[in-house]
């Protein structure tokens, strides 16, 4: 099938898509500051909401995954699913990075507390 | 010659209209500012079929109108930031040559939403808006694709149209 777009057309394209892309990086290692907050969700719903700057350990579930924030970060430490995925993941401090345990449907996921206040004002 | 106020006027209509199809479309993709643009099908249309500076106009009565019918002030305001930008960055590849009316709509969808967002991190006085870049990127060059190849059959159609 003949589109019709020329070289100059495609080239747009993959540079729209490049940046595109860039800003999805950039987004993930810089954007991500300012972060200061960790919301525990269980099976999608929020159990607690906690500060990323007071350190201490977190029981979620009645103990069956344990977090531990620490320096600013937020790892999950013990968990009692079989594959441990969740226990072996990074700790996480960035704006949306979260920590999963499938199994236990927890949710760690950390967010800025200003959020959530724009789609008031665009729409 | 003396037709161009007529066509402008049926062009302008055609504006209204499509803006006013694109409210009853109860399209929600889920995030804010994401949609087709369909209006925008009548400007590329004018961009080529009447001139630069009608078309300007034709966005600018347009954007007004259908804010002051379907909108708000707000919505005039970001409407008016992405059809300038958008409308200047079509100029401008039209007139540098080699892309195809696809190619012109395609960079003509992607900068309207660039201009909106400017405009909302200029009232959020922010730059987390940037997190919304790469979906609004991404959405206006598929409308804006959309829109191009609509544009191309309408003025292939047209091609007998003398302003």
């Amino acid at each position: 099938m003949k589109t019709g777009l020329k070289k100059k057309d495609w080239l747009l394209i993959l540079i729209i898509l490049c940046v595109a892309g860039l800003t999805v990086l950039a987004h993930t290692y810089i954007g991500g500051r300012g972060a200061n907050k960790v919301v525990v969700k269980v099976d999608g719903v929020i159990q607690g909401t906690y500060s990323l700057s007071e350190d201490g350990r977190i029981e979620i579930n009645d103990g069956t995954n344990v977090i531990e924030i620490s320096n600013g970060k937020a790892d999950m430490i013990e968990a009692d699913c079989p594959d441990q995925l969740c226990v072996n993941q990074k700790a996480v401090s960035r704006n949306h990075e979260n920590i999963i345990c499938l199994p236990n449907k927890v949710v760690v996921e950390v967010e800025s507390v200003e959020e959530s206040e724009y789609d008031a004002v665009t729409n | 010659m003396k037709n161009r106020v007529a066509y402008f006027g049926v062009f302008t209509a055609l504006a209204l209209i499509f803006s006013y199809i694109e409210t009853l479309i109860p399209v929600n993709f889920g995030i804010y500012g994401v949609k087709l643009g369909l209006a925008n099908l009548i400007i590329v249309v004018a961009l080529y079929k009447i001139g630069i500076g009608e078309a300007f106009l034709l966005s600018v009565v347009r954007v007004v109108l259908s804010g002051f019918l379907f909108g708000n002030y707000f919505s005039i305001i970001y409407s008016l930031a992405g059809g300038m930008l958008s409308l200047a960055v079509m100029s401008l590849l039209k007139r540098s040559g080699g892309f195809s009316v696809m190619g012109v709509s395609i960079a003509g969808g992607v900068f309207h939403n660039i201009g909106q967002l400017i405009v909302a991190m200029l009232v959020v006085e922010t730059f987390s808006v940037i997190y919304y870049v790469p979906v609004l990127l991404t959405a206006g060059m598929l409308a804006g694709l959309v829109i191009g190849i609509a544009a191309n059959g309408m003025l292939r159609r047209l091609k007998g149209l003398k302003m």
